[in-house]
Order: structure tokens, then C-alpha cells, then sequence
């Protein structure tokens, strides 16, 4: 389970999270949402430990994540916001560094880097240096290191910003298709993503929570008028997501 | 070399390899090369000097490195920052240190390796006499932790900001001050009216001293915990101020 309890997150004067409260349990695929600047990433960064909270506490699995980070880290799958990777490493020579940093060697990294090459659909280009590829494929490389270790916790900053049709597909499959007791939290901004892959969606304004329920609980409360007008599930969402958060933004 | 030297030797490899993955290695070290001979055996005057040692080699090594050095070191830390690959090393579970160390190590050895290639230079000079091997082996580990010296500094300029370039000026204005700091320029302008003990304690912090020292074959323990010093001390403070603005 992850805790994230009263994390504020100060820059100079400016709250870009704002005593944020909520736990993800096993089984969980949250869909993080909120408008530009809402908090989404800084969020992300403080619950894998980049970013140190101005207040609050994270505890993944129990492991504060500023007293116990490296059992914490551990845990976890990130995928930053805009996929950074090494632009002069080869495909296969990164996920072999990612590889060996989370403990793994030998025929058991070659396997390991060989599932997830397959898993995202990479194997054509592992020869090649990073900063050839498009930018789809980068953003692969990102979900590639994330999932290597098919970690228990999995933290993805706009997975699909990128990825052709396809792929998208592809990335929701593989996101629904992890094992049931993992605990997911993707931040997007294509509703039918959350419609699609998660059972729980939180939406945030301006660093706090505004909205916590299942999509359907979220679509379910789209202001009438607005929601005659959707006839789809992602739709009605939509018109939930402006009517709690358009003021605000 | 993984499982002895963990996390810090699997950052060490990539950093290493990153280096010769683009013309940055060759390049340093081709003109690392021609600089020396060049220093050496024209500027330095080695051969008409009529003497068997390095002595020239060795002394034109604190500002070849001024210049060299921080061209090493600015891209350790503001790179990552620059691509934001610092956000994917700072989650992974490794500790700040293996980082910090693995990158200064990568750097360091490859300003070793590139130490080691001048070795020509040795073979002639003991080809046409007789020098003291004992004392050019001094002057060699002494160039070398200078080096490191060097290195450590430009790790801390480099985390202080996303701009190479930057990094490289700050490192070299830094680098300048602690070199120069023992040059005779600057302690007679001190020694005029200052009292002796600042004179001292600044020509004491100078790297120029203690290389001096080193170099001519007295390999004092002090002169080599004064550069593990610094590289300890600098290295440190990259620990502290890419805990700082990493986010930044
Ligand atoms: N290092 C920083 N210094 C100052 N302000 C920052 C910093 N990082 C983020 N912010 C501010 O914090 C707010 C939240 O940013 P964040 O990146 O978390 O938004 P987001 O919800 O991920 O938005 P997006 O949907 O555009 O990705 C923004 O207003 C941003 O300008
Ligand atoms: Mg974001």
C-alpha cells in the first residue's frame, strides 16, 4: 500500500501541492488528472523520492521514503515525465545499466531485458542509440525501465503522450494485464484511458484533491445539462473533469 | 568488478563508457598528448636543458589541467540535468554516494589513462640518460591526484547548474585560485604586508605546493592527504548542492 499523507510541496512562495492526502492499496490502477500545472508531477516526484515534500509523509509498503529510500526505491517502477533516458547509450546498453542498478546479472538480466524489449515492442531497434529514435520510441525506452523489475508499485507521468494508436492499445493491455495484487498510478490527460485501464481516478486542482471515486462514480456526477450532450462514457467524465475544475484553473 | 564495488562500479562502467561513446575521450586525450609534447619539449626547452629528468613535463601539468580538467568535469552533473536523467538516477535505488563517486571516478581514470599514454615521453628521457625512475613515479601519482583535485571541483561547479559551459568557467575560475594561490606572484604581493602565517596558509591551500613537493620526488604523506582532502571535501559539497537544486 501507499500512503501519501499531508504532503505540501512549496516553491519559493508558490504551493504546487497542497496537504495532499490519499492511499493506493494492491490492486489499485489510479488515474491521477488535473489541468496544466495542477501538481500531477510534482506529486509523482515527491511519492518516488526525487523531490523532497515541504511537509508530509510517503511510505511505500511502509518504507518512509526519506527515512528508508533505497528499500522504498526498490518498490517501485517510475516513469519520469518526458521518458528522460541517456541520449548516447544504445537501446539494449540502457536497460542493461537499469538492469544491473536494480540487482540483476548474468542470464537472468539478458532474460529480463529480452521480456521487456518484447513487452513494448523494442527488439527492432536495441542496436540503436537513443537519440535516433522517435519520439514514441523513447517514450518505450521510459516505459521499457520502468517495468523491468516488474515492480510492486508503478508510477507512470503521462505514459502514452506520444504513442501512435497502437501503441496506446498496446500500453493500456500491458497496464491491465499486470498482476492483479500491483499498484498502479498513471497521471494522463485522455480520458478514456481512465474510462479504459483504471478502477479509481483522483482528479487535482491547484496542488488538492477535488474528486476521488471510480470513473463511473465520476462520469455519474457530470453536471445534467452537460452530460446529455456526452453520450460516452470518456465524455461524460470529460464534462465531470471541467465542471470541477475549470473554475479553478 | 559489480559485485566488489556495487552500485558505485556499475555507475562508474556507464559513466566510462558514455565518455568513449562520444569523440569527448579521444578528443581529450589526442590534445592532452600534443599539449604535453608540445609544453615539453619545445616550450619546456627539455632538450636543451642537457638534464635526465621531467622535470619541465611536471610543471607545465597544474595549468594544462586548468584548462583541461573542467572540460572533463562540467558535463558530469549538468547533463543530467539538462536531459533530466538525474529524475531517473535519483529514484533508482542507489545511494547519492555511488553516483557522486562513480562519476568522479570515471572521470578520474580516464584523466589517468590519458596521464599513462605520455608514456613515450619517459621511455625518451630514459633512452638519453639516466633519470631518477623513483622520482618521476612520484611526480606521476602526484599529477594524478592533482587531477583528482581537479575533477572534484568541476563535479561541484557541474552540479551547480544545468549549463555545461557555465560549469566549465566556473571550474576553471576556481581551479585558477587554487592554483595560483601558490604561484610566486601572489604570495610576494602577500608576503609585502601580510602576516607570515596568511602567507603560509594560503600558499599551504595552493595545489601548486603541494604538487611542487610531490613532483620532485618527496611523496610526504601530508602533500597526498592534502589532495584526498580536497577531492573528499569537493566531493562532498556535489553531494550537498545536488541535493539542493536538483529539482531546480
Ligand atoms: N522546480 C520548480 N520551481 C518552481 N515551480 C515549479 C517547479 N516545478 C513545478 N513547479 C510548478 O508547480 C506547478 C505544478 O507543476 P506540475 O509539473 O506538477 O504540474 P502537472 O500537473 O504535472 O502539469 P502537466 O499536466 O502540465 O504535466 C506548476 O505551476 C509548476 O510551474
Ligand atoms: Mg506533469
Amino acid at each position: 500500500m501507499i500512503e501519501i499523507s499531508h504532503v505540501t510541496r512549496k516553491f519559493e512562495h508558490f504551493t504546487a501541492v497542497d496537504d495532499l492526502s490519499f492511499s493506493v492499496s494492491e490492486g489499485e490502477v489510479l488515474g491521477f488528472l488535473g489541468p496544466n500545472g495542477a501538481g500531477k508531477s510534482t506529486t509523482m516526484k515527491i511519492i518516488t523520492g526525487f523531490l523532497a515534500p515541504t511537509s508530509g509523509t510517503v511510505t511505500i509498503d511502509g518504507h518512509d521514503i526519506r527515512t528508508d529510500p533505497l528499500a522504498a526505491k526498490q518498490l517501485i517502477g517510475y516513469l519520469p515525465e518526458g521518458a528522460p533516458s541517456y541520449p548516447d547509450m544504445t537501446v539494449l546498453g540502457f536497460l542493461e545499466f537499469i538492469a544491473q542498478i536494480r540487482g540483476f546479472s548474468g542470464k537472468e538480466m539478458q532474460q529480463r531485458v529480452e521480456k521487456v524489449l518484447n513487452d513494448v515492442d523494442l527488439s527492432s531497434v536495441c542496436e540503436q542509440t537513443i537519440d535516433t529514435l522517435s519520439k514514441g520510441f523513447k517514450r518505450r525506452v521510459g516505459l521499457a525501465q520502468a517495468i523491468l523489475h516488474d515492480p510492486k508499485v508503478l508510477i507512470l507521468d503521462e505514459p502514452t503522450d506520444g504513442l501512435d494508436p497502437n501503441q496506446k492499445h498496446q500500453v493500456r493491455q500491458l497496464i491491465r494485464n499486470l498482476a492483479k495484487d500491483k499498484i498502479v498510478i498513471v497521471s494522463t490527460h485522455i480520458l478514456e484511458e481512465v474510462s479504459a485501464v483504471c478502477t479509481r481516478a483522483i482528479i487535482i486542482a491547484n496542488g488538492r484533491i477535488v474528486a476521488d471515486g471510480t470513473p463511473n462514480e465520476l462520469e455519474a456526477q457530470a453536471p445534467v445539462t452537460e452530460a446529455a450532450e456526452m453520450p460516452t462514457a470518456p465524455g461524460r467524465l470529460e464534462a465531470f473533469f471541467r465542471s470541477v475544475t475549470a473554475q479553478e484553473a | 568488478m559489480d559485485s566488489l564495488f556495487g552500485k558505485t562500479g556499475i555507475i562508474f562502467k556507464r559513466e566510462l563508457m558514455a565518455y568513449f561513446s562520444t569523440p569527448l575521450a579521444y578528443v581529450f586525450i589526442v590534445i592532452f598528448l600534443v599539449m604535453n609534447g608540445i609544453f615539453t619539449f619545445d616550450l619546456g626547452g627539455f632538450f636543451i636543458r642537457g638534464q635526465a629528468d621531467l622535470q619541465p613535463f611536471f610543471n607545465f601539468h597544474p595549468w594544462l589541467y586548468l584548462f583541461m580538467i573542467p572540460a572533463l568535469a562540467m558535463g558530469l552533473w549538468s547533463d543530467e540535468r539538462k536531459t533530466g536523467t538525474i529524475e531517473l538516477l535519483m529514484t533508482l535505488p542507489i545511494k547519492l554516494r555511488d553516483a557522486v563517486l562513480g562519476k568522479f571516478l570515471a572521470a578520474w581514470v580516464l584523466s589517468g589513462v590519458a596521464l599513462l599514454l605520455t608514456f613515450p615521453i619517459w621511455i625518451t628521457v630514459n633512452y638519453l640518460g639516466n633519470p631518477d625512475n623513483g622520482v618521476i613515479l612520484a611526480a606521476y601519482i602526484g599529477s594524478w591526484l592533482m587531477a583528482g583535485g581537479f575533477l572534484a571541483i568541476g563535479s561541484c561547479m557541474s552540479a551547480m547548474t544545468r549549463n555545461a559551459v557555465i560549469a566549465f568557467i566556473l571550474t576553471v575560475a576556481i581551479c585558477f585560485a587554487f592554483v595560483a594561490s601558490g604561484s610566486a606572484i601572489v604570495l610576494n604581493a602577500f608576503s609585502g604586508w601580510a602576516p607570515e602565517f596568511l602567507t603560509n596558509a594560503i600558499a599551504s591551500l595552493s595545489f601548486l605546493t603541494h604538487f611542487d613537493a610531490i613532483s620532485k620526488g618527496v611523496l610526504d604523506i601530508r602533500d597526498m592527504l592534502f589532495f584526498a582532502a580536497v577531492i573528499g571535501a569537493w566531493l562532498l559539497a556535489s553531494a550537498i548542492v545536488i541535493e539542493i537544486k536538483k529539482a531546480n
